[in-house]
């Protein structure tokens, strides 16, 4: 007898697809989620702890942002689900009114190594705010982002870091699937959030394969690539992409973990993805780094100190609009104000490259945008990186070279 | 500019509007009232976005030497001064000398120069520097150089005082000769400053020899918190008043606690800076005022007896050392790292209306204090200064209508945020 929950519920995520690149495997979607309606190809800003690092959110809404992200191990310590539960979940405690997406805290098995030791049962971490001892497990975690209230939750994965090799990637792989089905059934709330699968597997094809045809056989409403974005060789980064969206369902979405820089985006978007996240454009900036179409600026540097021109001339973003290089180089000597201004610059840079990516997949001329984005990321087509050259040339771009 | 009062104590506070500031000659300012402090023309933490979800805001803006001197090179190429620079639309600047919060190293001023500390180091003025800065800037108004480092470390002698005053008076005039030879400055003020530390008789030199002098209003300075203890600087606060022309305005330097401002108000200032919300911010306080002062009459007689009331002051606030014992805070705020607001669900302070107060909670901005988030110097920040010219403007309500005593056990008595 057919699911009554399936058959009556509306799906707290519908995919529909917009268009096709006939090209390429890109593809623009309208992704509809609780809070709100998602064009994708879609970057996810970061905003770990529950902020966006000195951005409001009428500031992030103004920008266009329809979800961002927000993490579970981070918050899961401070201030705690429990506190968040009763703040009206993260959306109320950060008061954004769009969606928002929480990783699973497996992440941090990764980056915070040191303190973590993976088993069957879990993941051990040592806090490093008072020592203690904590263990995520895929019911635990899956049990603080039902208390966050995120739109969109993330399984708790086996990560291994891309650059590790032999059995560990294998035994990581199948934990995660197993992992997947302790996740689908500790989900309290699956008509308001949804639970994605995290493809693992390393950079062994026969892996991934095998992860792919188990975790497509699960009813989940999407699919992250995981594992990746880390220190991999990016020659094999892309054939892991594009392995997988061959493999992924067409009509649910497909979601890259990590990747956030202006190529590697381009890029995995003509390989199939639809949403991205990343914390470099917003960690960069605090760092006086501006992204630009050519690449990027660094504002203290002392090159700019009398340039009068904004960031970037073309951008109609409310730093461009008001400021100058030179102004934001003397800030940045007095104020933290100035981080703010390049952190707004660069999440409406990534916000609107997504953007206009979808219109050229829309108005069916996404090979141009591609060939044209190139172009003016790199000064001449000899520094093209060749990765990005057989990635695109994979799906039937041929960048021109001399 | 034109100052027009409303009322005037004899001896004491003033009430009013200063009207036609500016080049366009179009802004006001009520007085009594306060600047909108910045670093280098931004209000700390606030992009222009932001800053502007307050309304309303102060419409001076204030901008210290301190901030800008080291970027004279590139003012001077950019030419066209330093309110397009910053991208300030809709404000009219006044320019200080230094920044009321940035340290001042005693030991480096000489007669013919006086230094100020920006991100690099020292840099140090002669009048001809100052002026080519002003020249480059272009303020609406702006202070005549000056010597005033005569209040910090050991009381400065008489003879160390008669100098400032005399030097202050010389660069005085100095400035105002290149002034009147400086096209770009021609629309723009100068406020004339009064020094001579805690010498009445210094105080009243300088002020009656200041206003012989065509300013268009006068800065006090030398009384900074700290430099001297509260009833002698409204002495020689209300002393100095005296000598100066009632139609011009007065601005006093380096004062921003709301008790010292309702004190040197009633002494006969006009004009404060407006540090005090970024130094609350900065230790991670929000301000706390209950400004209503239309409560039942009854209770309003009870709270006048009750200030007089010396059992209770151990209660009643004084300041407060903050948990890493680095700062206090004044009785006018709450330390939002307290574990108390963990749990708190309410905004700042009910009522408030500013962005934080309507978007976020107690709990929220603990979170922030806590994990040690940007956000939280921005809303911090917004809702401080919301604070801070509410109070003002409460302040000139209470000053109409003939409340300042209310006002002052009211609002200025300790209010323990609970």
């Amino acid at each position: 007898m057919p699911s009554l929950k399936s058959l009556s519920a509306v799906s707290p995520l519908t995919l529909r697809i917009i268009a096709e690149c006939p090209v390429t495997k890109a593809r623009a979607c309208d992704l509809k989620l609780p809070h709100s309606l998602v064009n994708t190809p879609v970057f996810m800003p970061v905003g770990t702890q529950g902020t966006l690092k000195g951005i409001t959110s009428d500031q992030l809404e103004d920008l266009g942002c329809k979800i961002c992200l927000g993490n579970t191990y981070h918050l899961g310590m401070r201030p705690g689900p429990a506190l968040i539960e009763k703040a009206n979940g993260l959306h109320g405690f950060m008061n954004w009114k769009r969606n928002l997406l929480t990783d699973s805290g497996g992440f941090q098995m990764v980056s915070l190594v040191e303190l973590s030791e993976v088993t069957e049962e879990g993941v051990k971490f040592k806090s490093p705010y008072d020592g203690s001892e904590i263990l995520l497990t895929p019911e635990k975690s899956i049990e603080i982002q039902n208390s966050l209230g995120s739109d969109i939750m993330m399984q708790l994965d086996d990560v291994v870091s891309s650059t590790v090799t032999g059995p560990r990637v294998e035994e990581a792989m199948h934990r995660s699937i197993r992992w997947l089905d302790r996740c689908i059934g500790a989900n309290q709330n699956p008509e308001k959030q949804n639970l994605f699968a995290i493809i693992q597997g390393g950079l062994s094809a026969d892996l991934r394969k095998t992860c792919l045809d188990e975790m497509t056989k699960r009813d989940v409403p999407g699919f992250a690539i995981g594992g990746l974005s880390g220190g991999e060789e990016k020659d094999d980064f892309w054939r892991m992409v594009t392995l997988s969206t061959d493999h992924l369902p067409r009509h649910k979405p497909r979601y890259l973990m990590g990747v956030g820089y202006a190529v590697d985006l381009v890029v995995c978007v003509a390989l199939g993805c639809d949403m991205f996240d990343c914390v470099f454009p917003t960690r960069t900036a605090r760092f006086g780094s501006a992204l630009v179409p050519w690449g990027s600026l660094q504002v203290k540097q002392k090159q700019y100190a009398k340039d009068f021109q904004p960031i970037d001339p073309d951008c109609k973003c409310p730093t461009c609009k008001r400021h100058s290089r030179a102004y934001l180089h003397a800030l940045f000597k007095n104020d933290t104000a100035a981080m703010h201004h390049i952190t707004v610059h660069n999440i409406s840079y990534q916000l609107t490259l997504m953007l206009s990516a979808r219109q050229s997949i829309i108005d069916g001329r996404f090979p141009d945008f591609v060939k044209n984005f190139m172009r003016k990321m790199f000064p001449s087509s000899d520094q093209y990186p060749s990765w990005a050259v057989d990635a695109l040339a994979s799906v039937n771009i041929a960048l021109d070279q001399h | 500019m034109k100052l027009e009062l409303s009322r005037v104590v004899q001896g004491g506070y003033r009430l009013g509007v200063l009207r036609e500031i500016g080049r366009a000659a179009t802004s006001s300012l009520e007085v009594p009232g306060c600047l909108l402090y910045t670093r280098c023309g931004t209000v700390p933490h606030l992009t222009q976005d932001t800053l502007h979800t307050l309304s309303p805001l102060p419409s001076v803006t204030q901008l210290t030497l301190s901030t800008v001197a080291e970027h004279q090179e590139v003012l001077e190429e950019y030419k066209d001064g330093f309110k397009k620079f910053a991208g300030l639309h809709d404000t009219v600047l006044y320019c200080s000398l230094h920044d009321p919060l940035t340290p001042r190293p005693a030991g480096h001023v000489t007669n013919k120069t006086v230094s100020v500390w920006g991100s690099g180091g020292r840099i140090e003025l002669t009048v001809g520097r100052f002026m080519a800065l002003q020249k480059a800037l272009r303020p609406d108004l702006y202070q005549s150089m000056a010597d005033g480092e005569t209040w910090q470390g050991d009381a400065a002698s008489r003879k160390r005082l008669r100098k400032s005053v005399d030097r202050t008076l010389a660069h005085l005039d100095e400035c105002l000769l290149i002034h009147q030879q400086t096209a770009e400055l021609q629309g723009a003020e100068v406020l004339g400053v009064v020094e001579g530390g805690d010498s009445l008789e210094e105080r009243l030199r300088s002020a009656r020899e200041t206003a012989k002098r065509p300013v268009g209003g006068f800065c006090l300075d030398g009384f900074q918190t700290g430099s001297m203890d509260g009833p002698l600087r409204t002495q020689l606060i209300s002393a100095v008043a005296g000598e100066l022309p009632e139609d011009k305005p007065r601005l006093l330097q380096g004062v921003g606690r709301p008790d010292e401002v309702v004190a040197c108000v009633e002494a006969g200032v006009d004009l404060f800076e407006s540090f005090f919300p970024f130094q609350v911010t900065e230790r991670g306080c929000a301000l706390t005022f209950d400004l209503d002062l239309s409560l039942d009459p009854e209770r309003a007689v009870l709270e006048l007896g009750e200030e007089l009331d010396e059992t209770l002051q151990p209660e009643r606030g004084r300041d407060a050392e903050l948990e890493d014992g680095a700062e206090t805070m004044t009785p006018f705020e709450m330390n939002l790292k307290d574990t108390k607001y963990r749990g708190d669900f309410r905004p700042l302070v009910e009522g408030c209306g500013c962005y934080c107060c309507t978007n976020h909670q107690r709990a929220y901005l603990h979170h922030l204090l806590v994990t040690k988030e940007l956000l939280a110097g921005v809303l911090l920040m917004l809702h401080n200064t919301a604070q801070y010219t509410a109070f003002f403007r409460a302040l000139r309500a209470a000053l109409a209508n003939d409340q300042l005593e209310l006002f002052k056990t009211r609002v200025l008595r300790i209010k323990r945020v609970v």
